[in-house]
């Protein structure tokens, strides 16, 4: 990874440390209650959107999960209008219609988070056959997850992507536990990155907590990719912090299990590499203050920020 | 006008599309080479190259997907489901997926698609490729739900439904494909949400869709001779449904008959009944009557099929029925 170069590693750590901030904080304000409905944070999870995103370019496009903030925060949404997004205000990307679960944004090429495990798939897949179909040099990362992959969309569009070989690479973000079920008891095979050979594309398996991993583990699948040669499968290896949702405690997750993972957590990752990059103390200092403040001004803003209204909602239902 | 086939007028309002606009194309199982089972997609391939006529492999919920996420990027997609039936394999795809986006997207997004897909009795096919499932795609908000009954509304709807920004489901009747009537040589477009009087009357509104206005038209021929006066309307789209124009007919018949070949529990005709009766109950002389399909599976055997699906003579005994005229004497 040597060939990574000091200011992505900075850049890289600037956008994960913005997502840890913008779970903690949501998680903060949910449990006062400006925050409502569901809400899947990412923590312990930041470096694969982190450096699965850092490997392509603005005009491409991502599709989203439940646990879909890290994703949208890296690919370019605002803190501030996400955050009113999950605190149900019209300042939000999806004007409180849409919440945590359903962020999109066509300004920054996001196609949606989606509250079905594995029901993104499919519009990833067709927004890379439009890409191809028009002849455009854009990609689409799909993000997709280990209990994801237990279900029929996952076989049919990864099926779908590679017989057309279109350019589409699917991020398997597995943490190991569909909310509690282990990945052990929903799969026969040691990496599900195998299961890509059966449809006929590349398929491997890195450390999901190490952005700069991920970052040089997707350079070769957004070539491929770009160059119409078709899809990839990138599994990366991770684990949560917590429960499934922010009212999940968590307490299946096994105590060794966690406290090796959280000693492997990104942030730290990412700082060490900092470190021997010659990155000092200082800089990671500035960022995090810097990051500090996006948040606080996002809370602020969130609060700030108008319900949306509801005689607007009842016009729009009645040109139904 | 030019006298054509419904499957042939659906084909030419695809290859005027397609024609029109880069961004449709058409995909789904077969419709390449093939051109579809029931023939509509035939020669298209040839015209328009592979990019813009897809063959799938069997993965409904995929390319049903598949199509969502092409009209969320851009382009028209018009997705052939065999078999409504089989559209239940995609369900979370048109329900969670397809319906929901423009809306939960908070206005942004445009889900510019249509699902062509076929309904209905009548081929002996059994349970799992003659049902009439219109009413699961009504109830849900985000939905467009046409149903043309001639070869003139096939054409002039799919057009339509391809030019609107919202998700259509476009359920056309496996026996109406080799129906004829008259279409105009030049080109047209009938906007969703205008139901049609197809045969004027003035004693007793006869409301229905799809495959059973045929049966409707020819029940009101035979009221006819009895000096029964039946005005027929086509909804031809259920969503948006033009509940106006029923309501201005059966505020001049004061008689409402809606026949539906699709179940008669939770069908759409019961909707129909409901709003009429917010509506114009005080034009209503009698109570509505609803002819439909009986509450069970499509059986294989013709003359059980049959029994299952209103004919023209339950529609002729329902009309008798809500004008207080038991059968005439035969």
């Amino acid at each position: 990874m040597s060939e990574i170069g000091s200011q992505l590693l900075e850049q890289m750590y600037e956008t994960a440390a913005t997502i840890r901030r913008f779970e903690q904080r949501a998680i903060e304000q949910y449990r006062v209650g400006n925050i409502r409905g569901y809400l899947h944070p990412y923590l312990g999870e930041e470096a694969i959107a982190v450096g699965s995103i850092a490997a392509i370019e603005p005009d491409d496009y991502i599709v989203s999960t439940h646990r879909g903030h890290g994703h949208a925060i890296a690919k370019g949404h605002e803190p501030r209008r996400m955050m009113a997004e999950l605190f149900g205000k019209e300042t939000g990307y999806c004007h409180g219609r849409g919440g945590s679960m359903h962020v999109a944004s066509r300004s920054v090429r996001n196609l949606g988070a989606n509250g079905v495990v594995a029901g993104g798939l499919g519009i990833a897949t067709g927004a890379a056959l439009a890409i191809k179909q028009r002849g455009g040099s854009e990609i689409v990362v799909a993000f997709c997850s280990d209990g994801g992959s237990a279900n029929g969309m996952w076989h049919e569009s990864m099926n779908l992507a590679a017989i057309w070989d279109l350019p589409v690479i699917f991020v398997l973000e597995n943490n190991q536990y569909a909310v509690s079920t282990p990945i052990r008891d929903s799969a026969r095979v040691e990496h599900l990155s195998s299961r890509a050979a059966g449809y006929g594309m590349p398929g491997l398996t890195v450390d999901g907590n190490d952005a700069a991993v991920v970052y040089g583990a997707m350079l070769e699948p957004v070539r491929r990719a770009r160059a119409g040669e078709g899809p990839t499968l990138v599994e990366c290896m991770t684990f949560r912090h917590g429960g499934h949702h922010v009212n999940d405690p968590g307490l299946y997750l096994p105590a060794d299990e966690l406290a090796r993972w959280k000693a492997h957590d990104p942030l730290i990752v990412l700082r060490e590499r900092m470190t021997r990059s010659g990155v000092d103390d200082a800089t990671v200092a500035q960022i995090d203050e810097r990051v500090e403040q996006l948040l606080e001004e996002a809370v602020e803003f969130a609060t700030a920020s108008p319900d949306p209204s509801v005689a607007e909602l009842l016009a729009e239902v009645g040109a139904n | 006008m030019t006298r054509m086939k419904y499957r042939d007028a659906l084909r030419a309002a695809l290859a005027e599309e397609m024609e029109r606009d880069e961004a449709v194309f058409c995909i789904g199982e077969g419709i390449g080479e093939r051109g579809g089972s029931y023939k509509v997609t035939e020669g298209l391939l040839a015209t328009f190259g592979p990019n813009r006529v897809m063959d799938t492999p069997l993965s409904e919920a995929g390319f049903v997907g598949v199509g969502v996420g092409a009209a969320i990027a851009g382009q028209r997609p018009v997705v052939e489901m065999l078999f409504i039936d089989f559209l239940m394999l995609a369900m979370d795809q048109v329900v969670n997926q397809a319906a929901k986006y423009r809306f939960m997207s908070g206005g942004e997004g445009r889900v510019p698609l249509v699902i062509r897909t076929q309904g209905g009795a009548g081929n002996s096919l059994a349970g799992q490729h003659s049902q009439s499932l219109e009413a699961l795609f009504y109830h849900v908000p985000g939905l467009k739900v046409v149903m043309p009954s001639t070869p003139h509304d096939a054409k002039g709807l799919l057009k339509a439904a391809i030019r609107d920004d919202d998700p259509v489901i476009f359920i056309e009747h496996k026996l109406l494909y080799m129906t004829e009537g008259e279409v105009p040589d030049e080109p047209y477009v009938i906007p969703l949400g205008e139901a049609e009087i197809k045969r004027s009357g003035s004693d007793v509104t006869l409301v229905s869709w799809s495959h059973m206005v045929l049966k409707s038209l020819q029940a009101a021929e035979q009221l006819a001779a009895e000096g029964i006066s039946a005005e027929v309307i086509d909804l031809r789209t259920l969503v948006p449904m033009d509940i106006e124009t029923v309501l201005d007919s059966v505020r001049r018949t004061g008689h409402l008959v809606i026949a539906h070949e699709a179940v008669k529990r939770g069908g759409v005709g019961g909707d129909v009944a409901a709003m009429v009766a917010e509506r114009a109950f005080d034009a209503l002389r009698a109570p509505i009557v609803r002819v439909a399909g009986l509450n069970t599976v499509i059986p294989f055997n013709l003359a059980l099929e049959k029994a299952m699906v209103p004919q023209v003579a339950d529609i002729v005994a329902g009309v008798r029925s809500v004008l207080g005229r038991p059968a005439a004497a035969s």
